[in-house]
């Protein structure tokens, strides 16, 4: 299985962007290595800008490059860009629909050891209330970069959530990303999973070892989560009787919330998995995922608990 | 623009007037500081900065950005002075759908630049808005006015930080030194002096001058473009709610609007209705 960091897709296509465009500047906080913004800088030493650890100021400053017509790429970690700089992003950025693009890395768990204060499991719910803020969660490089492409070439604000390891690859390198669009990965019977980001090949996981079980479980790559793709979730809605959110994000407020705001009626059962309103903890991306009860096996308990409980 | 000492004189009387009709009309609002950056603001918009008028998104524009924004009804009362504003909008300030809301509102009214009113953001915008200029190699200048309370914010000492990094000499930041925050007097609410030494300390160029004395603003303002290799920061000692004289250094009138009595005495001491 091949496997690639969306961070180091990240930084693989700034700097082809960096060669097509002129507009493109990118500014980073101090973490451009780990941000992957580094190649870029070395390249285009013109059009980036390290402001140092002053996270307020980096969106600011932003805000005001975008706004002498230039495309400006934004990077630091997510509990940062989307935490620290909540303001900043909303009043310089979102409210006057400033054309920066938000791609913090290092999301939820796979910050990993650094442990609770470097994990954000809130900034979707941050993001996405913010009016005319995009929002979108890619599930691995490809799609990252389909993204990053994407992203550049529509005006106006985006937040983009990038992790930090090497997870494996599940799309093909044709793949097209559509905003506000999810894409079927997989169909099924019994239910569907609905999920973004690294959960995306984790639910792929989960649907290959309940069908050794009887269970039949299509997936649903969500990486648009705001705008979400309104019909498609109305159309499975339609058609399974389970629907299961999956992400690693705090079930207050992340994909689970923004797919019941899509509903129009509850006909299928929502089944939530994600981080259980709670704070981050130290531990490798793995020992978390399975210390969060998000590891392939966990989630298959619980979806198998439901069903069955749900037959008595 | 060519205007004389004089005329800028009346103009600031004009100004000051509007901005305070607003006020009154809207029954809520910012006087005190409105009134002690209104001969600031009438400088630059009368004196010092290229623009024109009918395309607010001229690209070698110099640009003024108000991170103060509840001292907005000045710059409303420029912006009537220059055609951008009708006579009617004045009496739509603070109300549902106006062009003239509580804090600027750049999606409404472009010349405004930036929606201010989250204090401690306009300088890093500004510092964005010189550094984009800089890239691509305009020689437009960018100018941002922030108040002395304001600059107990955390994000103005990053901005200083970056601007002197970047070295953005066609920065220019003006201080509303008032001396009063809503709370009563920033050296006691917050101190921010000395504040010439800080800016001194963070590498910016720094001129402090009267904020009410037109000669004094236009030559700091000129020596600001013509200095290089550094922002500048022009510290302007002002009196909060200055040219109304049962305003000046009040606190209370930070935001008060003034009621009907008051708007009768202001209108007696600014020499009549000036906005006919």
């Amino acid at each position: 299985m091949v496997k690639e960091a969306m961070r180091d897709a990240y930084g693989e296509v700034l700097l082809e962007l960096g060669k097509e465009r002129p507009d493109i500047v990118v500014l980073d906080a101090d973490v451009s290595k780990s941000t992957k913004t580094v190649g870029f800088a070395k390249n285009f030493p013109e059009r980036f800008f390290d402001v140092g650890i002053a996270e307020a100021n980096l969106m600011g400053i932003a805000a005001g490059i975008a706004s002498t017509g230039k495309t400006v790429f934004v990077s630091t970690f997510t509990v940062f860009a989307s935490g620290r700089a909540y303001d900043q992003v909303r009043q310089s950025i979102v409210y006057p629909e400033r054309n920066v693009k938000i791609v913090a890395t290092h999301s939820s768990i796979t910050a990993g050891e650094d442990g609770a204060m470097h994990q954000s499991f809130e900034d979707i719910a941050l993001m996405r209330t913010i009016p005319y803020m995009r929002v979108i969660s890619p599930c691995d490089g490809v799609e990252t970069r389909a993204v990053i492409r994407k992203i550049a070439s529509i005006p106006g604000p985006f937040y983009v959530r990038l992790a930090r390891p090497p997870i494996p690859v599940i799309l093909n390198d044709s793949y097209q990303f559509e905003l506000g669009k999810g894409v079927v990965l997989r169909d099924g019977v019994d239910g569907v999973i609905i999920s973004c980001g690294i959960m995306t090949h984790i639910a792929l996981e989960v649907a290959n070892i309940l069908s050794n079980e009887g269970i039949d479980l299509g997936v649903v790559n969500m990486s648009s989560i705001k705008p979400i793709d309104r019909d498609l979730i109305e159309a499975l809605a339609y058609r399974y009787r389970y629907l299961i959110s999956c992400e690693d994000h705090n079930i207050i407020g992340g994909l689970g919330s923004a797919i019941l705001e899509a509903l129009p009626y509850m006909n299928s059962r929502l089944i939530r998995i994600g981080i259980e309103d709670t704070f981050g903890d130290s531990g490798r991306f793995e020992e978390l995922l399975e210390y969060y009860k998000l590891d392939p096996l966990s989630i298959t308990y619980k979806i198998k608990e439901v069903m069955v409980s749900d037959r008595v | 623009m060519n205007y004389s000492l004089d005329e800028l004189k009346e103009i600031a009387k004009r100004v000051r007037y509007n901005a305070l009709y607003m006020i009154t009309k809207a029954g809520s609002g910012h006087p005190g500081g409105s009134l002690s950056s209104a001969d600031v603001l009438v400088t630059l918009y009368f004196h010092t900065m290229r623009y024109d008028v009918e395309n607010p998104y001229w690209e070698d524009r110099d640009r003024f950005i108000l991170s103060k924004g509840h001292a907005c009804p000045t710059l409303y009362a420029i912006f009537y002075e220059l055609g951008i504003i009708r006579r009617e909008e004045l009496d739509t300030l603070r109300k549902p759908g106006s062009r003239l809301q509580g804090h600027p509102d750049i999606k409404r009214l472009p010349w405004a630049e930036f929606s201010s009113g989250s204090l401690g953001q306009g300088l890093s915008f500004a510092v964005g808005v010189a550094l984009g200029g800089k890239i691509d190699r305009r020689d437009y200048y960018t100018f941002v006015m922030i108040g002395d309370g304001e600059s107990q914010e955390g994000q103005v000492w990053e901005a200083a930080m970056a601007a002197r990094k970047f070295g953005l000499d066609h920065l220019i930041a003006i201080t509303d030194r008032n001396g009063l925050q809503i709370d009563g007097l920033t050296e006691d609410v917050m101190p921010v002096d000395p504040l010439a030494e800080k800016w001194k300390a963070f590498g910016w160029n720094v001129i402090e001058i009267d904020g009410h004395n037109f000669s004094q603003i236009i030559e700091a303002l000129e020596k600001a473009k013509t200095f290089r290799g550094a922002p500048t920061m022009i510290i302007a000692h002002t009196i909060k709610g200055k040219g109304i004289s049962f305003m000046e250094n009040i606190v209370d009138f930070h935001g008060k609007a003034p009621n009907s009595k008051e708007w009768e005495r202001i209108t007696i001491e600014l020499g009549g209705e000036l906005n006919g």
